[in-house]
């Protein structure tokens, strides 16, 4: 099972509206994703409740039919 | 005891845990494999516990920490993160730093 990019990156937006994302798929396979997420809604956060925020907004796919994602996540420079 | 009961009680018995696919002798997954590396690296135990021995602990750890993949890192009963969290920290230096501030004996420091 593997998804594609644009669907993670969907996801990703529908939770965090602000962000930017630049996906990077690390095995070639669609099943071992790399992702970068921007967003203002990160500051002050912890990188595990930063994480946990991407995570929640993948929802129901992360652990399950999306395998891995390996994840970058920054407060956008000021 | 139940499940989590049973995760509460490895993750604050022991000074670190890794609950992983595979054990520490024999990582199952790469991303476990890459903590297993860093930790050998640190020279720092810690307990492996094989998410892959039991559908009941791969689950429950999910839950404990609301995190939806494996590995998971507790240092002092303190949850650090996945593989990629704990890959940030040891190449900035910030892991050691902690495990030091925890009195967690380690080896070697990350170059600068």
């Amino acid at each position: 099972m593997a998804m594609e990019a644009a669907e993670i990156e969907r996801l990703i937006r529908d939770g965090l509206p602000d962000a930017q994302v630049t996906m990077r798929d690390l095995a070639g396979d669609g099943n071992h994703w790399h992702a970068t997420v921007v967003s203002e809604s990160f500051r002050g956060k912890s990188r595990v409740q930063q994480h946990q925020m991407v995570y929640a907004a993948i929802g129901e796919p992360m652990g399950g039919v999306l395998h891995a994602l390996a994840l970058q996540t920054e407060i956008p420079k000021a | 005891m139940s499940i989590q009961d049973f995760i509460d009680s490895q993750v604050k018995s022991n000074d670190i845990v890794v609950f992983m696919k595979g054990t520490p002798q024999f990582p199952m997954c790469g991303f476990s494999g890459q903590v297993a590396q860093i930790f050998t690296l640190l020279g720092a135990d810690y307990k492996g516990i094989n998410v892959l021995d039991s559908d009941e602990i791969r689950q429950g750890i999910k839950q404990y920490t609301n995190w939806p993949t494996i590995p998971q890192i507790f240092v002092k009963g303190e949850f650090v993160g996945g593989c990629d969290i704990l890959r940030e920290m040891y190449q900035s230096g910030e892991l050691q730093t902690l495990l030091e501030e925890k009195g967690i004996p380690v080896m070697g420091r990350a170059s600068a």
